[in-house]
């Protein structure tokens, strides 16, 4: 179906090779799962499926791409609109309408659709996604996993053969990125379509998919899931725990792990997993009392009571919409709560002015790079010393020693989306406030990344900082948080430490917990220090 | 009535007829009833979606042109009248240089003429604001003839920028706070721009490749030579059109004349949009229906217009209001009447679509503050 023919590709001409001879073929039918580390040219190859790379990002392409035969080289993207369907990593800015059914409708439009066949086909796209009552909705309210679904949707209706997805279920809560993939599977099986999806998360996507692409240094590699997992240095934990018990052959869904699992318990019973140490009698960083919170009439926090101590970690979860990131912005004082107390260090964040604002807590936002202002990395550092007021130097020593690898004199915006985060995280934590907020950190970051960002901010904790973050990453909460809140329709549903609540909840389960339950065990890494084994 | 969208293009009929009545006049009193209109039509009917909140910020984009407006008066204006309110240390250019004048004596006539420029500006603000909170700019896009829809996507994006970079600036904003800068002062609303110019340009090339890869602009049958045609075939209308009323609404042209050139625009606009729809292979999904309620906007809208054309062709002088103190503004009959027209939309308009919001973040409107 997809054909790539000695295909090298450069965005300048003197510029790396991000793609470098490849020469593959994706059957018809089949759900390909596209990996790689951050940066590897997940997008870029993508992107290429349906020629906006290059004609829409220009560079240098050589070899040949084509779908069902029609090459991308004479054509462009929008004579593929009726093949490949194709679905940006932020389904919202590349909405074209406002409201549910015209965007379903819009590429049909522009294809020259009968209309009674496009009521037809939008009747069927509402039914297969489960899109029925949003139909009269407007886009914009919508929560994260509709919209994902709303855009999926709209590519569908003009029946294209191929479906090209670029992390979609990167910003979704759990249960949010179930249904988009429940849809995908559907279409795989029921339509006969073919999908090629890159995500991070794979312990989301990995059981769906029929074989996986590679990407590495600018070569791919393909193979089925459990050929190529066997060396992979990226991998779900469910792999991971799969090569510590020494499985064979390598289980890819938690199903199939679960059928193999019974000597693993039998060996693991005598152990009890090591839990991460709570800091106990350290000082109060955030008392907050009864916050309450609205957006026009509809309100949002119902009363939030939480104390937040120095030197924990708390995960902030629940799904889209929840109220999660309304608590962290009440919390830094962008959003006025209705009623209700929040107290960081004794002091109202809304009464601060905004350089002492950042003296009590720092807040690090979903797109880190809102954050910058300078045109270099240097002169964003620099610029950070003055608003922290610490001497010069500071913020740039603290970046060296998160990310050795970033150069001076980078744009901050051309820095790969772990780079952003952590330079985003340095120019907050040079003013050192006691309360360190994150929102989704994770979003976009590969596993060795997520990795980084953990030791960083399990360092801060250990100095001192309480650090909230809200996320959907259970594997990340399960590896890094002290105690999970998870928050549901403006409350607080579950407050207590991370082994406890994760392993209650379905949900928030991490996929050890789901293999070995109902033991509490929640990482690789507590089997592998229990059974004194070296991680692979 | 079913709650239901009305027909964009009734609402932005009757705004543009209400924009160009009150084009027609200086009358305060007038003024500010076809504001009051607007105001109470968009309360009664407004959508609970984004594009529904753009409102407030015309209102205030509304209070912007009276405050400049006077601002330049004091500043700029030549002293009209005797009813001097202060003295500002003045500036006179010589006769040369086409007898500029800076500051001088501010009179009570000056102020008054000048506010009451700048309301009717206002005006026609507030009520294109209307409809453009009423309606969806992309929902009239459906509307638009296949012949101009290349022209209709434009402005439509366009029109949709300027919510946009407001919102953008509000969240760079709160950006800056948490850096711990503030964005007070001349210094942090320049330091917005960068950034602000930098989101709305990445997003403008999402949006384009979004449309592009969904196969907007593809199978143009048309020749290059039939398209020059098409194009200037547009332009020659639109311009027609533009000049008829032009003439129209100023003095100085019959507006018998006026009219006629009106409608021979639009006839030439109609033979060049058959002949480009032809060739076009876009088809719209479930076209929005024009019933009795469009019907009744519409021709709320028409009729206001007509009210006060005939005010103007029988010259009332209630229209024209000159900048005397000793005569308050006078409010006729006909303008009740008008302002009772206008307001009918309010009631006789379907309610548009309700819905539960879920997501965490709705467009927020404290951007405009």
């Amino acid at each position: 179906m997809i054909c790539f023919e000695q295909v090298t590709f450069r965005y300048s001409e003197d510029g790396p090779t991000v793609l470098r001879d490849l020469n593959l073929e994706i059957p018809a039918g089949e759900l390909v799962l596209l990996l790689g580390a951050t940066g590897s040219g997940k997008t870029t190859f993508l992107r290429a499926i349906n020629g906006l790379v290059p004609h829409f990002t220009g560079g240098h392409l050589t070899g040949n791409i084509s779908v069902n035969g029609r090459s991308t080289r004479v054509n462009h993207p929008r004579e593929l609109a009726d093949l490949v369907g194709f679905v940006p990593q932020d389904p919202v800015s590349g909405f074209v309408t406002d409201l549910v059914e015209d965007e379903l409708a819009y590429s049909m439009e522009c294809l020259g659709i009968d209309p009674p066949v496009m009521r037809r086909r939008v009747e069927e796209i509402l039914d297969l996604l489960g899109l029925t009552e949003l139909r009269n909705r407007p886009l914009h309210t919508l929560s994260g996993g509709q919209q994902q679904r709303v855009a999926i949707g709209s590519v569908l209706t003009a029946q294209p053969e191929v479906l090209v997805l670029d992390e979609p279920t990167s910003a979704l809560d759990p249960g949010a990125a179930e249904e988009v993939l429940a849809a995908l599977h559907r279409l795989v099986h029921d339509l006969g379509v073919t999908v090629v999806l890159a995500e991070h998360r794979l312990e989301r996507v990995m059981q769906y998919c029929d074989s996986i692409l590679l990407l590495e240094n600018g070569s791919v590699q393909s193979g089925s899931p459990s050929e190529l997992m066997q060396t992979s240095s990226i991998a779900p934990p469910v792999i991971h725990l799969g090569r510590l018990a020494g499985w064979d052959p390598l289980p890819i869904s938690i199903r199939d792990a679960r059928r193999v699992a019974p000597p693993l318990r039998a060996l693991l019973a005598n152990h009890s997993p090591r839990i991460q140490a709570v800091p106990t009698h350290s000082p109060r960083i955030a008392e907050i009392r009864k916050v309450q919170c609205a957006f026009g009439k509809k309100i949002v926090l119902r009363g939030v009571d939480l104390d937040l101590d120095a030197g924990e970690i708390t995960a902030l979860m629940g799904r889209n919409g929840a109220g999660k990131s309304t608590l962290l912005r009440t919390l830094v004082g962008l959003k006025d709560q209705t009623k209700g107390t929040i107290h960081i260090n004794g002091v109202d964040p809304h009464t601060l002015s905004a350089k002492d604002l950042l003296r009590h807590v720092g807040f690090v936002p979903q797109e880190p790079h809102d954050l910058f202002e300078s045109l270099s990395v240097a002169a964003e550092c620099k610029s950070s010393d003055t608003d922290a007021g610490c001497p010069p130097g500071t913020t740039r020593a603290l970046l060296a020693l998160m990310a050795p690898d970033v150069q001076d004199g980078t744009h901050p915006r051309d820095l790969s989306e772990g780079q952003q985060m952590l330079l985003a995280l340095c120019l907050i934590v040079a003013a050192k406030p006691p309360l360190l907020l994150l929102d989704e950190p994770t979003r976009g970051l590969d596993y060795p990344t997520k990795k980084k960002l953990g030791e960083v901010l399990r360092g801060l904790a250990t100095s001192g900082h309480s650090i909230l973050l809200a996320t959907h990453d259970v594997e990340l909460v399960a590896e890094l948080a002290t105690r999970v809140v998870i928050m549901g329709d403006g409350e607080i549903v579950a407050n207590g430490p991370t082994q406890s609540v994760v392993t209650g909840s379905p949900m928030f389960a991490p996929q050890v917990s789901k293999v070995l339950a109902p033991d509490h065990w929640i990482t690789v890494e507590q089997i592998a220090q229990a059974l004194n084994r070296e991680l692979a | 009535m079913t709650p239901r969208w009305l027909h964009p293009g009734a609402w932005w009929l009757w705004s543009l007829c209400l924009a160009a009545a009150a084009s027609q006049t200086t009358n305060p009193l007038l003024l500010s009833l076809l504001i009051c209109a607007a105001v109470i039509v968009v309360a009664a009917r407004k959508p609970d979606a984004p594009w529904g909140k753009s409102f407030e910020f015309f209102l205030f984009l509304g209070a912007m042109i009276i405050t400049i407006r006077v601002l330049f008066q004091i500043v700029f204006g030549a002293s009209l009248g005797t009813t001097v309110l202060f003295e500002l240390p003045g500036l006179s250019f010589p006769e040369w240089m086409s007898g500029l004048q800076l500051g001088g004596s501010v009179t009570l006539e000056a102020l008054l003429g000048a506010f009451y420029d700048g309301l009717r500006l206002a005006t026609i603000a507030i009520v294109i604001g209307a409809a453009n909170s009423l309606a969806s700019p992309t929902r009239l896009l459906k509307a638009v003839p296949t012949a101009l829809y290349e022209l209709g996507v434009s402005i439509v994006v366009a029109l949709t920028f300027v919510p946009q970079l407001t919102t953008d600036a509000g969240r760079i904003r709160e950006m800056r706070r948490l850096r711990g800068r503030s964005s007070q002062g001349i210094k942090g609303f320049a330091s917005l721009g960068l950034p602000v110019l930098a989101g709305a340009l990445d997003r403008s090339i999402i949006l384009a490749e979004s449309m592009d890869s969904r196969g907007y602009g593809r199978h143009q049958k048309e020749t290059t030579w039939g398209r020059r045609l098409s194009i200037s075939l547009v332009l020659a209308s639109l311009s027609l059109a533009l000049i008829g009323v032009y003439s129209l609404l100023t003095a100085g042209t019959s507006a018998v004349v006026a009219l006629l050139i009106v409608f021979a625009g639009l006839l030439l606009g109609g033979v060049t949009m058959w002949r480009a729809g032809r060739t076009r292979v876009r088809t719209v999904y479930r076209p929005d229906i024009w019933t009795l309620p469009e019907w009744l906007v519409s021709i709320a809208g028409v009729a206001v217009l007509g009210i006060f054309l005939t005010a103007r062709i029988s010259s009332d002088q209630a229209l024209i209001l000159r900048p005397e103190l000793s005569a308050w503004p006078s409010l006729p009959l006909w303008g009740l009447l008008a302002f009772g027209i206008a307001c009918t939309p309010a009631i006789s308009a379907p309610h548009p679509p309700a819905f539960d919001i879920d997501t965490n973040e709705p467009f927020s409107s404290e951007a405009f503050r």
